[in-house]
């Protein structure tokens, strides 16, 4: 389990319009772990994780997935990447945009090279992991958004990816759909990381966290004893919801 | 595809050959009842053609040539002859649309469209306009609600800065929407190809039958001139 998935050292980042984003992050993630990465808007967090996939080219430092280099100008190399890292956006309209849930989940491993009944298993196999195998003929509009949240880590899934990267899983779910999430979620076994804004449901799911903050790795620790650095969250405007404490 | 070449028939057939339009509108009618659809849809959907009638019913008062008189009236005979001709031609055309698409999902249209070799880029964009109507529609009612809820009611020419300002706003987003679904794509492979249908193979029999209703027409209009 010592096996690294993410190594990341040195990594700045400055949009064209000369607004720099990421000062030199430096982070290891070992195979297996659940880890959140919170910090507040504008943090540099989404610019991180589009990184990840090849998405931004990198353009100082180097970010390696399972021992991989990330190299945006080799074309094989963002191939096999973005087979193993797998972005779950925040909104799921973005994420679904086949006819159907089932040719959705299909899109991914078809684009590996699967067809058939090998293609087909991936897409059931997938659609079971979220309970939602029963939706596969649906179109993803008929579905509400908890299950169109739930549609979207099962496309992601399809691709076997090394790395599970979730941005803002939380958002805009009923508690309902929050707890079956979270509980699909503790079910996959598989390194994951967390964008989010939802402390508790950090601190429910990940055993470490990581704040990201003016573009740089703020803090790095066990969830549960970063939260409770009331000064720490301050300083990084982060704040656990009025009357929780841990 | 059945649906056009019959209508690229009826449309090449001359007015005149009224026996050839009463076996048309036989034909469109027979496969409209075979098909299940009621009657009252089809009358319904059928409205969308009002506007062409309109027209085609001018026609008789504006030409040159023979006049004729009818019920006081005075017409061009011409004009009467074309007016009609636009009318039967239409509603030919307006039925068979509607026989297609109440016996065919639109997305078993895209694949048809697909199998008959349509640009993959074409289909492509037609499958997501599909796709993205409804999220596009919700969110236009959303600027909507959001209007009227800060007392904005559009009634006169005012008004139209507002909804120009929505509309481009709306267009805004859906690009950048766009955007959005570019990069999800992108990060699950996408490699200017959407993944094919396991498709099931198109029959000869499906295929002879998707011919029956033109063929039929070409048979009626071909035994009617030779009468």
């Amino acid at each position: 389990m010592s096996e690294k998935s993410l190594e990341i050292s040195g990594l700045a980042y400055a949009y064209p319009d000369g607004n720099q984003a990421l000062y030199g992050v430096n982070l290891a993630i070992n195979q297996g772990e659940r880890v959140a990465l919170l910090g507040p808007n504008g943090a540099g967090k989404t610019t991180l994780v589009l990184h990840l996939n090849g998405i931004i080219p990198t353009m100082q430092g180097q970010v390696r997935v399972a021992g991989e280099l990330v190299d945006s100008k080799n074309a094989e190399s963002i191939k096999s990447v973005r087979h193993k890292v797998g972005i779950v956006f925040q909104d799921p309209d973005d994420q679904l945009f086949m006819p159907t849930v089932g040719q959705d989940v299909a899109f991914g491993p078809y684009n590996m090279g699967l067809r058939d009944s090998e293609l087909n298993k991936v897409v059931e196999d997938s659609l079971s992991l979220v309970g939602m195998l029963e939706f596969k003929d649906r179109p993803p509009h008929h579905l509400s958004f908890g299950q169109r949240r739930r549609v979207a880590v099962a496309t992601v899934l399809a691709m076997k990816p090394e790395i599970l990267v979730l941005d803002e899983p939380s958002s805009n779910l009923d508690p309902a759909s929050r707890r079956e999430l979270a509980d699909i979620l503790r079910s996959l076994d598989i390194t994951m990381i967390m964008v989010t804004h939802d402390l508790p449901y950090a601190n429910e799911l990940c055993e470490r966290a990581l704040i990201l903050s003016g573009g740089v790795i703020a803090a790095d620790g066990k969830t549960s004893d970063l939260l409770k650095d009331s000064a720490l969250l301050k300083k990084h405007r982060l704040e656990l919801p009025v009357g929780f404490s841990l | 595809m059945a649906a056009l070449l019959f209508i690229l028939v009826a449309v090449a057939t001359p007015i005149t050959n009224i026996a050839a339009y009463i076996a048309y509108f036989s034909l469109i009618w027979l496969a409209l009842l075979t098909a299940k659809i009621p009657p009252v849809t089809v009358i319904k959907r059928s409205l969308i053609e009002i506007p062409f009638v309109a027209f085609a019913l001018l026609m008789p008062f504006f030409g040159q040539g023979e006049r004729i008189d009818f019920l006081g009236l005075s017409l061009y005979q011409e004009g009467i002859i074309a007016g009609a001709g636009i009318i039967a031609k239409a509603t030919l055309g307006v039925l068979s649309a509607i026989l297609l698409s109440a016996t065919t999902t639109a997305r078993e249209i895209l694949r048809g469209l697909e199998i008959l070799r349509l640009p993959s880029m074409l289909v492509q964009i037609a499958t997501f306009m599909l796709r993205y109507l409804n999220v596009v529609t919700d969110e236009m009612e959303r600027m909507r609600v959001a209007r009227a809820s800060r007392g904005f009611d559009a009634k006169g020419i005012r008004h139209w800065r507002v909804l120009a300002n929505s509309a481009g706003a709306l267009f805004i987003r859906s690009y950048e929407r766009g955007e959005r679904v570019h990069l999800a794509m992108l990060s699950r492979g996408y490699s200017g190809e959407l993944p094919k249908e396991e498709r099931e193979e198109v029959l000869p029999q499906q295929i002879a039958l998707g011919l029956a209703l033109p063929l039929l027409a070409l048979t009626s209009l071909l035994i009617s001139s030779l009468i």
